[in-house]
This record gives C-alpha cells, sequence and structure tokens, in this order.
C-alpha cells in the first residue's frame, strides 16, 4: 500500500495505470484490496494516493510563495512532485517537508532554469523563516560571562537564526509576492483531507529581484519573524563567531577583508553587540566547570 | 454509568479543538470552554509562537492532547524519538490523557502523513497492542486509541474492525477515542451498520468521543471535518452516550473553520444528548 501511496499521480491527478514492475496496478491493487459495490480495489486505492500528493504538494504550496512566484505555479507543482518522489517526507511533521529542497535544487537545477541560483536563494530564505518561526530558544549570554576577557570568550548564536549570504533580494521579493496574494504560510497539521493546491487566480506578477549581494539574518523577535540586513563586516563576525571562533578571533576575521578606513571600529563593534544582545542572538555555550568553554 | 479506569473524566464536558485562527479570539476574550484538545504534533516544537500561545492557553484552560503521528498500528517500532517529544509536551501540557489513532502511516522512515487503514488480523492486532503498552509506560499517561474512517478494505482481514478494535484494546489494556463520525463515514464507505459497532465495543473503555463534520462524493464519503456535524452523526452519539454514559465530548472542525463562537455552540449541541440522557437515566 506505501508503495502505491507515495508514487507521483498521472496529469489528471489519478493514480498510476502502471506499477512498478509493469503490472496494470489495478491487478496489483485487486491482490490486497477488496473492491466495493460502488469503487473498485484500484478506485479505493486511489483516494489514499490522491490524498497523499494533496497533501504534501499543498504543504508546499504554501511554505514556498516565493520559490513559487519565480518559477510560476504549473512548474512549482513539477518540481515539488519531483523533489517529494525524491525526498519524501522523513519526519512526523509537516513543518520540515522543505528541508531537503535546497539540497534537491543543488542536485537537479532543471527544475528552476533559468533562474537556478535565484530559487536556491529563495529556498534558502523561505526554509530559514520555517526555522526562525518554531526553533529553540537558548538562554542568553549572562553577564558573569561578559567577564571572561574576548580572547577566551566564545558565544552561541540562536539556533532560530539564520545568517544568508544571497545573490539576489530576495526578501524584498519576497515582501512584494506576500503583498500581492497575501500570508498564507502553513501552521499546523491536521489528519482531515485537503485540495489539491489551486493555483492562484491570475495577477500581475512580481518583477524577479537583480543581481545583488545581499547579507540577511532571518531571526525571531518576540516570536514574530524578521529578517535583517547585515554590513559585510558584522556577517562575518556573527559567522566567526557561528563557526565557534572566540569573540577576539571572530572580530579580527571580521575585519580581516574590509576596506573601510574611516569607521571606529571598536566602536562600531561594541554597537552590534549591543544590537545583538538586545536581539537577544548571542547565547550562552555549554559550561564546563564554571568557565564558559568551547 | 460511574467512571472506570478508562474513562476517569467522565465530567470533563465539552471540548473544541484548539485552531490557529481562533488564538486570538480565545487570548483576547478568554470565552468559558470545558477544555481544548491539540493536536500534540503542532506543539512539538521546540521554541516560537506555538509554544507561547499553548503556554497562555495552560493558564486558563484544561489541554488534552491528541496525536496524529505516533503510528500505533505501524509493523516498525515506535520511534523514540517522537515518544521523548510527545513525553515533553506532557510535561507540559498535564495531560490527563492522550490519544492517537489506530491506523499506519509510516514505512522505514518515510512518512505519508496521513491515517492509513490496518487489515484486521490478530497478528497485527498483537503488533499494535504491544505497541500501545510500549508507549502508555513510556509516557506514563493512559492511551486512548481512536478509530479512523477509512475507504478500503483488505482481503488479509480476519475481523470486523469493531472486533479488531475491542481485539486491540483488551490486549493493550488501554482505552478507546470513540469517534463516531468516523464510524459513520466507513459504515457508508463500506457497507456495515454503525449501530451494530457502537454495539459491540467494550464501553467501559471508552474515554473520549469525537463528533465532527463529512462531505459527501458520489461514490464514497470523506471525513473532512469542514461541517457542522450531520444528523446522523448525531443520532450515533445519543445512542453512544446511553451505551457509555457522559464521556469527554469534542467536536472536530479542522478545515474552513468558521468563528470560534460557532465552533463552540456546534460543540455544545452534544449536551442536549447527554443532558437528556440524564435526566432518562435519573427517571
Amino acid at each position: 500500500m506505501a508503495t502505491a501511496v507515495f508514487r507521483p499521480l498521472n496529469a489528471r491527478d489519478g493514480m498510476q495505470a502502471r506499477w512498478t514492475d509493469g503490472r496494470e496496478t489495478s491487478t496489483v491493487a485487486e491482490s490486497f484490496i477488496k473492491p466495493n459495490d460502488r469503487l473498485s480495489s484500484f478506485e479505493r486505492l486511489e483516494i489514499y494516493n490522491r490524498v497523499y500528493w494533496f497533501r504534501v504538494l499543498d504543504c508546499l504550496y504554501d511554505d514556498y510563495p516565493g520559490l513559487r512566484a519565480i518559477v510560476g505555479e504549473k512548474r512549482f507543482l513539477d518540481l515539488a512532485t519531483a523533489y517529494l518522489a525524491k525526498y519524501p517526507s522523513a519526519s512526523f511533521t509537516l513543518r520540515n517537508l522543505g528541508s531537503r529542497l535546497e539540497k534537491f535544487l543543488g542536485e537537479e537545477p532543471q527544475w528552476v532554469t533559468p533562474n537556478e541560483e535565484l530559487a536556491l536563494d529563495m529556498a534558502r530564505f523561505e526554509w530559514a523563516q520555517i526555522v526562525a518561526f518554531d526553533d529553540a530558544a537558548l538562554p542568553q549570554l549572562t553577564t558573569d560571562a561578559l567577564d571572561t576577557p574576548p580572547a577566551k570568550l566564545r558565544v552561541r548564536l540562536q539556533p532560530y537564526l539564520s545568517l544568508l549570504e544571497l545573490n539576489f533580494a530576495v526578501d524584498k521579493f519576497l515582501l512584494a509576492v506576500k503583498k500581492r496574494e497575501g500570508d498564507t504560510l502553513r501552521d499546523e497539521a491536521s489528519n482531515t483531507f485537503e485540495a489539491m493546491p489551486q493555483s492562484s487566480k491570475r495577477r500581475r506578477a512580481v518583477r524577479l529581484p537583480k543581481r545583488e549581494r545581499v547579507l540577511l539574518a532571518v531571526h525571531r523577535y518576540d516570536n514574530q519573524l524578521y529578517y535583517k540586513r547585515l554590513e559585510p563586516e558584522a556577517f562575518a563576525i556573527l559567522c566567526g563567531l557561528a563557526n565557534g571562533l572566540t569573540v577576539e578571533k571572530a572580530c579580527v576575521a571580521g575585519l580581516a577583508k574590509t576596506k573601510r578606513t574611516k569607521v571606529d571600529w571598536p566602536r562600531q563593534i561594541q554597537e552590534w553587540f549591543h544590537d545583538w544582545s538586545a536581539l537577544g542572538w548571542i547565547c550562552q555555550r555549554k559550561s564546563v566547570g564554571g568557565i564558559v568553554a568551547g | 454509568m460511574p467512571a472506570n479506569p478508562f474513562n476517569n473524566f467522565h465530567d470533563y464536558g465539552i471540548g473544541i479543538g484548539l485552531r490557529v485562527p481562533h488564538y486570538r479570539h480565545i487570548l483576547e476574550k478568554k470565552p468559558v470552554v470545558d477544555w481544548f484538545e491539540i493536536i500534540s504534533e503542532n506543539f512539538m516544537v521546540d521554541g516560537g509562537r506555538p509554544l507561547e500561545v499553548l503556554d497562555q492557553i495552560l493558564e486558563q484552560y484544561r489541554v488534552v492532547q491528541h496525536g496524529v503521528a505516533m503510528y500505533l498500528g505501524s509493523a516498525d517500532r515506535l520511534n523514540r524519538e517522537h515518544l521523548k517529544k510527545i513525553k515533553r509536551l506532557v510535561r507540559r501540557t498535564n495531560t490527563p490523557w492522550l490519544s492517537d489513532h489506530l491506523c499506519w502511516g509510516s514505512v522505514d522512515g518515510r512518512y505519508t502523513h496521513d491515517l492509513l487503514p490496518m487489515p484486521y488480523t490478530f497478528a497485527a492486532a498483537k503488533t499494535t497492542a504491544d505497541n500501545i503498552r510500549e508507549a502508555s509506560d513510556f509516557l506514563g499517561v493512559p492511551i486512548c486509541v481512536e478509530n479512523v474512517s477509512s475507504y478500503a478494505e483488505f482481503h488479509a482481514s480476519e475481523m470486523t474492525e469493531w472486533e479488531f478494535l475491542s481485539e486491540v484494546v483488551e490486549k493493550a489494556d488501554c482505552g478507546i477515542l470513540l469517534d463516531v463520525n468516523n464510524i459513520y463515514v466507513s459504515s457508508q464507505n463500506h457497507g456495515f451498520d454503525p449501530y451494530d459497532y457502537l454495539n459491540n465495543v467494550p464501553h467501559h473503555r471508552v474515554g473520549q468521543i469525537h463528533i465532527a463534520g463529512h462531505s459527501k462524493f458520489e461514490k464514497y464519503i470523506l471525513d473532512t471535518h469542514d461541517h457542522p456535524v450531520l444528523d446522523p452523526v448525531w443520532k450515533m452519539y445519543a445512542h453512544a452516550i446511553k451505551l457509555v454514559g457522559k464521556t469527554a465530548t469534542l467536536l472536530e472542525w479542522d478545515d474552513r473553520i468558521p468563528t470560534f463562537d460557532e465552533v463552540h455552540q456546534e460543540a455544545l449541541k452534544a449536551n442536549r444528548f447527554v443532558e437528556k440522557q440524564f435526566q432518562n437515566a435519573a427517571a
């Protein structure tokens, strides 16, 4: 039964007529499903096949409005079907359905040509929003930890915070898309049946963003989702902290490539840390014997 | 009917499902509701808005957990990581019992996110009962298993669905979440008398009842939870209450969700049947 449920639907949203080994699917269905006076074995099995695909496609449809706007409605459903056929859900929750979409687009870029890079940026950005919505929040850095010299202090960034280096302004693009069609992020699981995602009524398309380097933090504050653009040095320092460098080394590495000379860097870095602390991004690493350890 | 080990909460009254479109109304207006049922998986997250809302709800209301992904009928062993997440939520909610479905839905680590029907065999009943016992022991709360609506039957089945349900709950020594709408849907799809079902399950094990709406198609009925409860289901509910006594009852409304008040009023219709039965019993 599982084999039948997971097999993609045919072009008419029905169950495929041929089984994996070339036999007629109706023959296979008859071997384990009883018919009744209204439905054949094939038709009864098909209900489950259709419901599975309607449910998972509907979920991705809601979770990836930006990617959908880039590739178009019909292509998005083809892409989502190919993705789920290759990477079926491996989690109890539909929340994680898109967790391997970025990987898939890297492996099979033909689904998003000629906008491969843009689609990849958007997939990363939209997944980061799912993470920001409900991933863990760790205790913030304590004032005791701040007594540790920067040369020894290592910190963690919140698990819900994603740092994205992007080639397109997908943040502004997605805002425009959502403004156009209303924010419809899926928000919970249910065990009821859902209809096949319907293509939105024809609306004026949002112009695709031009190539532009964007460094973005996707996070939440007061349980609301936010995106924050970062300066290159700030982004580099945060990446260093995320990679386990001490605060001092992260700052040194963060400024290593800067060409800006008219900046009071000590003051600037202090301001950044103040902001990041206020946003709750910086938290304690595992403590060993009272010493903040890496 | 007096309380029994599987129905210690016969005074719980009529609950409704906690759903996102109603969050604001509930948190701002604080309506009087006997209890809320949550879909466990929606709150098995590590942080953020879902848990914030849940904590606010828990300050005001009684909450019972209802799962959709334990897959007690799967041939695979239960997923320990999943059970640990449920247990963390149980500690948070203090749910007096929890429920999940008599179904399977995952195989070899792949999830269908559906409640798939089981072949009603003695071997499947034993496997399922073992899973329920393991889950109940691990979680430390009573478990009620819910009958699902189904659209297919297996040649391999050796008994009726209600015989299978009875076999499982007796072997597992657990409770039943009796979904009268699901019984009705399945009875129409498979051509059995739903009252045979109601009359022949172990009534003393019914710890909770679900009611819901469904949708009729040309050749079958779908369990859509997007309508008010239909008359045949209310009649079955009345009969069920007569058989099992006052039982915690919950209205499921999961799609095309109307206002909170509309859902709540629909749920409270159940009181008519409960009160009528209670008056008859007193007389």
